[in-house]
């Protein structure tokens, strides 16, 4: 099954459901409803030969609605295929239906979700945070969260502190001057 | 010919007695005999590695037993990016060893969080654990590893060894002396 056919059978099965679709660069991205989720996947990966999820990402446009976008990146090994599936879901709902009995390595990337961002996924067989500790009270990835975090306390398990940016965050500046001059430091060196 | 003197000493131990402070002795043998606990959390974890072996090789300075139970240790060289979820987990190995015990923070992480300015990233193992020598460097090459070590050896020399370990028999000392 060619790049084409793939897409234009996905299209014949779910064209009324499929949002938007957008071409960048040669890459594919449809646009679907949370609630058609599960039975898209399902036809990505037994119809259209879509078994490898390559990766699952989540976006936070803060101030917007709906407020997280989330990311499927599939990959088909046996007709070299790249496809990409988005959907919104808004901060009330916070909620997404699980992959994970469809693709297993779903598991821990939708637990980094559930830990970096705060969105719950409905039948994960093990939702718990992955990289923070069981009990950290934030979730650090949101846009409304600072970069220098806030403090928390667990006695004996682990605790934050809020870090002294010292004047940064600092981005360096694309030139081709030294990197004294593309790295800006904290001090002025002067001082 | 240069003319030889009979000792006041019995000849029998004559140069196998030397005369030194019992502070010298003790830091002497502790310095030449440092046992590293590596606790190695990122990047630095590698050049520590590459100072163990053979191309750098620790063991001129008497610091290759590298162990990995604090039991046995005593510096701790804190190698890497140490983050709040680690952090207590240091502490608690630092914990373990026994005194007498040093600290060496490798690397721009370990000595003030580096470039990790985060919510997720202890600001300088020193905030937990008394730190006796900081290294510069991302990651510091193993001479500057060496060279940290080596300070940490001229630290130990300069040590009141015997009065920190036993501070009531040195008071006692004292009072009979005086």
């Amino acid at each position: 099954m060619s790049r084409e056919e793939t897409f234009a059978s996905l299209s014949k099965s779910f064209g009324e459901k499929i949002q938007c679709k957008t071409e960048f660069r040669d890459e594919t991205a449809y646009t679907i409803a949370a609630s058609d989720l599960r039975g898209i996947a399902k036809f990505c990966r037994d119809e259209l030969a879509f078994d490898y999820l390559l990766d699952i990402t989540s976006i936070d446009n803060f101030g917007e609605e709906p407020r997280f976008e989330i990311v499927y990146e599939l990959y088909s090994m046996p007709h070299a295929v790249h496809l990409r599936l988005k959907l919104q879901v808004s901060e009330d709902a916070g909620e997404v239906d699980t992959v994970s009995d469809i693709w297993p390595t779903a598991n821990w990337h939708e637990r980094e979700i559930y830990d970096m961002m705060g969105i719950k996924f409905k039948g994960h067989p093990d939702l718990r945070r992955i990289l923070m500790w069981d009990g950290y009270p934030f979730f650090p990835l949101r846009k409304d969260f600072p970069l220098e975090g806030l403090p928390s306390e667990m006695p004996d398990v682990a605790f934050t502190k809020v870090t002294s940016m010292e004047g940064g965050p600092f981005v360096t500046v694309p030139s081709t001057a030294t990197s004294k001059d593309r790295e800006p430091r904290a001090r002025p060196p002067e001082l | 010919m240069p003319e030889t003197h009979s000792s006041a000493y019995d000849s029998k131990i004559e140069g196998n007695v030397i005369f030194t402070r019992l502070d010298a002795a003790l830091n002497w043998v502790r310095k030449n005999s440092l046992w590293p606990m590596p606790m190695g959390l990122a990047c630095c974890a590698i050049e520590l590695m590459a100072t163990a072996a053979s191309r750098f090789d620790i063991a001129r300075f008497g610091a290759e037993v590298m162990r990995f139970s604090p039991r046995q240790c005593d510096v701790m060289i804190v190698a890497g990016t140490v983050t709040y979820k680690m952090a207590l987990a240091v502490k608690r190995i630092y914990e373990q060893m026994p005194e007498p015990k040093w600290v060496i923070a490798m690397g721009a992480c370990a000595s003030t969080g580096g470039m990790y300015r985060s919510y997720a990233v202890l600001q300088g193992i020193d905030q937990l654990l008394p730190v006796d020598v900081y290294i510069s460097g991302c990651p510091p090459r193993p001479e500057a590893l060496l060279a940290g070590l080596m300070k940490l050896q001229e630290k130990i020399s300069r040590e009141r060894s015997f009065a920190k370990q036993k501070p009531e028999l040195v008071e006692r000392l004292e009072e009979a002396l005086s």
